[in-house]
């Protein structure tokens, strides 16, 4: 295979979030890749859309994106794949894109093709019996091995999909998948794979180019970028006129968003990037070499599962008194006794995030002096909406009538910019974050095939 | 000795989350000449990064240097996954201010 390439257009590193900017997209289209393929994924939008089976991207934006890569696609006759629908991947999710895909086909009148997508949500059940079964459900990052208790709390669980179910999808014929929760760099590497090219530079592929530009300098989200393979070596360059794929921005994107620049994991194995020689192949272009893949001697498949706390209400107050600033902490607590004399210590949460004092930072804030002023967001959390309301209500009012003993403000001891306490979005925690072992890296992705744009459709399975 | 601030030395500082039981640190500097002396000035280091943020060492996960980035990269465990009830940042990404100050020795 001497001498073959496969080049990949990334347009968006995470499809939604913020749209794709067309005028770089345009460039890398004209440059006439092998496939345009794209992440829609994050866990970093928190624990809420997975946990309440929600977006975290406005609709016109997703459909957006997905419209301009569908055309372009069929136009070019290549392959578009999606990973990690809708943000967090969930079945609700790949069923909306796939709804999407249907309806932009629909309105442009495109040719038939065939779309092929996949689901990740594992159910709490399965994973309960593997446990109750004895199998170690393993903690990442420094967690326990997972509980029943846990398990308890949690109500969706997604499984991150490697390269498996891609490339199976595109041996049935699929021209344009979507594709449930998977590993950023599986969009890439699942084809580079499959074609051949050596499973190191497959998937730093992948890793390369999960995010689109943010691989390129200057900083500048959402351009796109083309990624090629050979039997040798990758190349990135930024499609953008005034972006360069450099040695640094490259080298510096291992970085990214992950805990070591040096590994990435990903189901049936893991990518080594300590040896990897970078080299500025052209003014916007790097080289990359001497990746290397490890596979794994067992097959660990990544979950992702997110659990309701309670439903969720917050206050604001401010303070401008110098001698209740020096003695904020016993005016807070002061309003939990109060809290507490009516809704009992437990059943609810009752966090305090004090702007002035360690409001960013919690914990971790080195400065010990406050500022002039403070502010206060109050957050109530309790199972029903009620309780979440009557418990911060409390919580915020109660820091008007403290007690201090020398305040010489004696008509209220803390500023209200509203008089009222304002419902939020229900409060979720990340439950899971674990791995579960499995015999074959396709069994907890269910496979579907159907044609768009064909007078009957027709379902089909693995 | 002569010292300047990470904040003068430094292209890019940053944090982010890292899944979401971590938030990760980048320190990125221009030029190789200033990355070797920053690394060799002892100043950022596992046991100064801990001080600053006033954690125990065993909460800091991984501390690297990176020379293809001219980098130096830490990870903290966080104290509570990200988006849960009080968690004040859940991208993680206002953490890094403190290291802006830090005071690196340049001779």
């Amino acid at each position: 295979m001497t001498g073959k390439t496969l080049r990949f257009l990334v347009p968006n590193g995470h499809l939604g979030f913020a749209p794709l900017q067309p005028r770089s997209f345009e460039l890398g289209v004209a440059a006439r890749p092998d496939f345009i393929v794209s992440d829609s994924g994050s866990d970093d939008i928190g624990p809420g859309p997975l946990g309440s089976d929600a977006c975290a991207s406005p609709q016109e934006w997703q459909r957006h994106d997905l419209e301009h890569i569908l055309l372009a696609c069929r136009t070019l006759g290549v392959p578009m794949l999606i990973g990690s629908a809708g943000d967090t991947g969930a079945n609700s999710r790949v069923d909306l894109y796939v709804e999407m895909i249907r309806e932009i086909a629909a309105r442009h009148r495109l040719a038939p093709f065939r779309l092929g997508y996949f689901y990740s949500e594992v159910s709490p059940e399965l994973v309960r019996e593997r446990i109750e079964a004895g199998e170690r459900v393993a903690g990442l990052n420094g967690r326990a091995d997972l509980t029943l208790e846990d398990l308890a709390r949690t109500d969706r669980i997604v499984a991150l999909a490697g390269i498996h179910p891609y490339n199976t999808l595109l041996d049935m014929g699929a021209d344009v998948i979507i594709g449930g929760r998977s590993s950023d760099l599986a969009i890439c590497a699942g084809p580079a794979v499959r074609a051949g090219f050596p499973d190191a530079l497959a998937y730093y592929l992948g890793k390369v180019l999960e995010c689109a530009s943010f691989c390129a300098e200057p900083y500048g989200a959402k351009e796109s970028v083309i990624g090629e393979i050979s039997m040798e070596d990758v190349k990135v360059t930024a499609m953008h006129p005034d972006q360069r794929c450099t040695v640094a921005s490259v080298a510096a994107h291992a970085m990214y968003e992950r805990a070591t620049p040096f590994v990435e994991h990903a189901l049936g194995g893991e990518l080594d990037m300590r040896h990897c020689r970078y080299e500025q192949f052209d003014p916007r272009t790097t080289r990359i070499t001497g990746p290397k893949w490890r596979p794994a001697a067992e097959l660990r498949v990544k979950l992702e599962g997110a659990g309701k706390v309670g439903e969720r209400y917050i206050g604001i107050a401010g303070v401008r008194d110098p001698y209740t600033i020096a003695n904020i902490d016993r005016v807070i607590e002061w309003a939990r006794r109060a809290v507490e004399a009516r809704c009992g210590r437990t059943g609810y949460e009752l966090h305090y995030q004090v702007f002035g004092r360690n409001g960013v930072m919690g914990d971790l804030e080195p400065v010990r002096t406050p500022a002039h002023e403070l502010g206060i967001v109050v957050h109530g959390v309790a199972p029903d909406r009620a309780t979440a309301e009557e418990v911060c209500m409390i919580g915020t009012r109660q820091l008007f009538y403290a007690r201090l003993p020398d305040v010489k403000g004696t008509a209220g001891g803390v500023a209200f910019p509203l008089d009222e306490v304002v419902r939020a979005s229900a409060a979720y925690r990340w439950t899971v974050n674990h791995t579960l072992r499995v015999r074959d890296p396709l069994e907890l992705f269910p496979l579907r095939l159907v044609d768009v744009g064909a007078p009957t459709e027709t379902a089909g399975r693995r | 000795m002569k010292t300047a601030k990470l904040a003068s030395l430094a292209k890019v500082v940053r944090s982010k989350n890292a899944g979401v039981d971590k938030i990760t640190f980048d320190i990125i500097f221009a030029d190789r000449g200033t990355y070797e002396r920053a690394v060799r000035s002892g100043a950022i280091t596992r046991a100064a990064v801990a001080r600053l943020y006033g954690i125990p060492e065993a909460r800091i996960s991984d501390f690297v240097t990176f020379d293809p980035a001219c980098a130096i990269k830490f990870t903290l465990y966080r104290d509570r996954p990200s988006g849960s009830p009080g968690d004040p940042d859940i991208f993680g990404a206002q953490q890094y201010a403190p290291l802006l100050d830090l005071e690196v020795p340049i001779d």
